[in-house]
């Protein structure tokens, strides 16, 4: 079979089966000031489940865009059964037979069940809709699927994992050859991973549809996936059999790369127990978690999405009102109800999303600066503009934030400069213990190095206490003098940041 | 009412027109100038010093409500009851003075009532997450209902007593109308209040972004609290100096005056979608409003027509402020 005329005699029927569901060449994708993907190559057979794997900002969401049809490349090809995408739009791509299948889920929650399936291609009789068919029609892929799900229940009642089998049946209604599914693991419960297992086996060899299978939980790689692919800084770095490798070998891949010398070295000087937590639990995810903080220390919280990082911190800035547990702040038992509270007893939060919980975007540099610390700026109530001046003038000079007036609305500011107008904030609020939520999320390397400097500066000069969350393990490494490794809403393992490695980090934080 | 809009200009965009954009707020006070030399043209009684402090007046007697309104929607809210609250002030003052209470503790009572009704606003805005459009709906309403109750369904006419209240909305000092010293002085203080003070801020802050606003050590509930007390209570001052000019009180009367006082506000260049905008513009929305209806008037359009008009500039404002965000 393997005789090249032979396939050449039999022409089409032996080279569709030999075509590739989906190849990738030469992929290239750039933002301003950061090269996302670069010559990313892979390609999946029909009845392949192919892994992609890989650290956050490895590239995958990148990737998994350009499939979509999204973004579109820079460079390279996409060739669906030997057909080159030559302008791919998300329209073309869903017809072509491509389905991507989000970790956050692009549904209509109101709607029911067979009207998200049939979203916008509803059966229709003449004029009107064929409700009957839509229903039937969605019992039918269902009960095919062995998904007990009743067509006319509303999605926003129905679970998570259920939500998901609604998206792939979904995606079957419309005839996908291919899906990509995006960390969907990360949402659901044990027992519902293995149901979605046994589903993605079954599509796979009995209905021959490839599939991508985002994740980075390693354990996943090895129990579903056939082949895999590691992205590591927007590039391919392994390409092969799941069976070839180990939990251990795929883990080096994943975040082998020179710590370089991004992070600056320090000595820190530890003072006295400022923050001590016991058995801390949130009303929703966050279980148990006691933890301590120096003064003049740096610790790490890390874990991946959905470990209950924020939860932690914000639970204890009094963001999220607490469900158990206590806090005892510069040795005193402290209850903050509210982050008011949390300000005015010396904490101060770093949001994850800067845009959405940090800034006033459409505000002034000064007015975002200022914004935590009227009182101190003001005298009943009336605000003295030249304190205003000179409390922003030295917060500018001292986070070396570049704008061109303080009068500069905040969302005309590069995203390292907007992170500091926020530091800035809480440092003109004169905050003693500092939780930061991924400070240095999507801002470009060289104003993560600064941050890092402003972070150890902080801790050193000012006897500030830092709590910081990351997804970034070589940043937790090269920064930290302490971790927690956090997962499930539990803190699993303290480690010392420099005994330690990301394999073993990683290793608390992503197997199971 | 959450709208998102996505305001992130690309570089490409942004640059190489920026030096052609105007200042903020130099479109309105343009419009003014042009309307007022446009006016002049168009009515040779325009420019009569007896006319221009009745179109003053008329800034006046509606700015008062634009004023509260901007403090509200700065804060991304909305307030559909001041036109209930006008009526309600004006019959609540003149029933009183009917059963001969002295003017001031009818004033004090009045300014009191309408204060309550925003704090009942502002409590179920921001305290039991009623979104403003409805809560403030449903106020509409009931205090329409409180005023129709008051009067028993007609008007109150407080007789010899409203003859010594007449000062107020229709006396003059100085040969200047008085409702244009406490428009004045409303400003002023709205003024100071929004641009110098910490609640101010606030007001901006929880406008701007109510999540960084919280984070940030604001108390979001008290601020959102504060503008519909603030807003509801210059209603009732507005319902007093109504009822001085008419010496009754009205309970149908005030009508669609919430939707006059939005107009102001937002003519005046304060975003319905928060955290941008002030005093100062609504001053400018209120003088565009008061000047196209006295041109109008004087160009004797019938009043149908000038509904139609109003409509249509209300529309024009908000495209050409949308046309200038998206330039910036």
């Amino acid at each position: 079979m393997d005789d090249p005329r032979f396939t050449l005699t039999l022409g089409n029927v032996v080279n569709i089966d030999k075509t590739p569901a989906l190849r990738l060449e030469g992929i290239t994708k750039s933002f301003p000031g950061v090269i996302a993907l670069s010559d990313v190559s892979f390609s999946v057979d029909r009845g392949e489940i192919r892994a992609l794997v890989g650290e956050n900002g490895a590239g995958k969401s990148t990737l998994i865009k350009i499939l979509s049809g999204a973004y579109v490349a820079d460079a390279g090809r996409i060739e669906l059964f030997g057909e080159e995408i030559a302008h791919p739009t998300p329209a073309g791509m869903i017809a072509r037979g491509v389905a991507v299948i989000y970790q956050e889920l692009a549904q209509a929650p109101h709607l029911t069940v067979a009207e998200n399936i049939f979203l916008g291609r509803l059966p229709r009789r003449g004029m009107r809709i064929d409700w009957a068919a839509a229903s039937a029609r969605t019992r039918d892929v269902m009960s095919k699927l062995g998904f007990d799900i009743n067509p006319t229940d509303r999605v926003q009642d129905l679970s998570v994992a259920k939500r998901q089998m609604v998206e792939i049946a979904k995606a079957l209604v419309r005839d996908a050859r291919v899906i990509v599914l995006d960390e969907p693991s990360a949402v659901l419960a044990p027992a519902e991973i293995d149901q979605l297992f046994d589903i993605v086996r079954h599509l796979a060899r009995e209905n021959g549809v490839a599939f991508v299978y985002i994740s980075h939980r390693i354990g996943e790689v090895f129990v579903l996936s056939d082949t895999v692919t590691v992205l590591r800084d927007g590039r391919t770095v392994h390409d092969g059999k799941s069976s070839d490798l180990d939990a251990q070998a795929l883990i080096r891949l994943m975040v082998g790369r020179e710590m370089g010398d991004i992070y600056p070295h320090r000595t820190p000087r530890l003072g006295e127990i400022v923050l001590e937590t016991k058995s801390l639990s949130d009303r929703a995810l966050l279980r148990d978690a006691s933890i301590t903080l120096r003064k003049g220390e740096i610790v790490g919280l890390f874990g991946l999405s959905g470990a209950g990082r924020s939860e932690l911190l914000k639970t204890l800035f009094g963001a999220v009102s607490r469900g158990g547990g206590g806090v005892q702040l510069f040795g005193a038992s402290a209850d903050v109800r509210s982050p008011r509270e949390g300000i005015a007893k010396g904490l101060g939060l770093l949001p994850e999303d800067r845009k959405t919980e940090g800034l006033f975007l459409n505000q002034s540099v000064s007015f975002n600066i200022v914004s935590a610390s009227l009182r101190r700026v003001a005298v009943n109530g009336l605000i003295f503009p030249r304190r205003e001046r000179e409390t922003v003038a030295a917060q500018i000079d001292r986070l070396r934030l570049k704008t061109s007036s303080v009068d500069a609305a905040a969302q005309d500011l590069s995203g390292g400069n907007q992170q500091k107008c926020v530091f800035a904030r809480l440092a003109a609020a004169e905050c003693r213990i500092l939780l930061a939520d991924e400070p240095t999320r999507g801002v470009d390397v060289g104003a993560k190095r600064e941050i890092y400097d402003l972070l150890v500066e902080l801790a050193s000069t000012r006897d500030l206490a830092v709590l910081m969350a990351s997804s970034d393990l070589p940043e937790v490494l090269g920064l930290c003098d302490r971790l927690y490794v956090m997962r499930e809403g539990r803190i699993v393992k303290e480690l010392d940041a420099r005994r330690t490695s990301e394999e073993e980090v990683m290793s608390y934080a992503a197997l199971h | 009412m959450q709208l998102s809009i996505d305001r992130t200009p690309t570089p490409s965009e942004r640059t190489p027109t920026r030096r052609l954009s105007l200042p903020r707020g130099a479109g309105l006070w343009t419009a003014v100038i042009v309307l007022v030399v446009a006016s002049s043209l168009a009515s040779p009684h325009f420019l009569n010093p007896t006319n221009l402090l009745n179109v003053l007046r008329q800034v006046a007697l509606y700015g008062i409500l634009g004023v509260g309104m901007t403090f509200v929607i700065l804060t991304r809210g909305i307030d559909l009851s001041v036109g209930s609250i006008v009526a309600f002030s004006g019959v609540f003052g003149a029933t009183l003075m009917e059963r001969g209470l002295p003017i001031p503790v009818t004033v004090v009572c009045s300014l009191a009532a309408g204060t309550l009704m925003g704090a009942v606003n502002g409590l179920g805005v921001a305290y039991w997450r009623v979104p403003a459009f409805i809560m403030t709906l449903g106020t509409m309403v009931m205090i329409r209902g409180f005023g129709l109750m008051v009067a028993d369904g007609g008007t109150v006419n407080p007789g010899k007593a409203a003859e010594n209240f007449f000062w107020l909305g229709g006396g003059y000092l100085m040969a200047v109308p008085t409702p244009i010293y406490v428009f004045a002085a409303v400003c002023l203080v709205a003024y100071v209040v929004l641009s110098h003070t910490t609640f101010g801020r606030a007001v901006f802050a929880v406008g701007s972004n109510d999540e960084a606003a919280r984070l940030s050590g604001i108390n979001v509930p008290v601020t959102s609290f504060a503008v519909f007390v603030i807003c509801g209570f210059l209603a009732a001052l507005s319902g007093l100096i109504f009822l001085s000019r008419l010496s009754v009180g009205d309970p149908n009367s005030g009508l669609g005056l919430e939707l006059e006082a939005i107009t102001i506000a937002v003519i005046g260049g304060t975003s319905l979608f928060g955290g941008e905008g002030g005093v100062v513009g609504t001053i400018g929305g209120a003088m565009i409003l008061a000047i196209i209806a006295n041109v109008l008037n004087l160009a004797g359009v019938s009043p149908f027509s000038q509904q139609v008009v109003k409509g249509a500039i209300i529309i024009l404002a908000v495209m050409l402020e949308t046309a200038r965000k998206r330039r910036v």
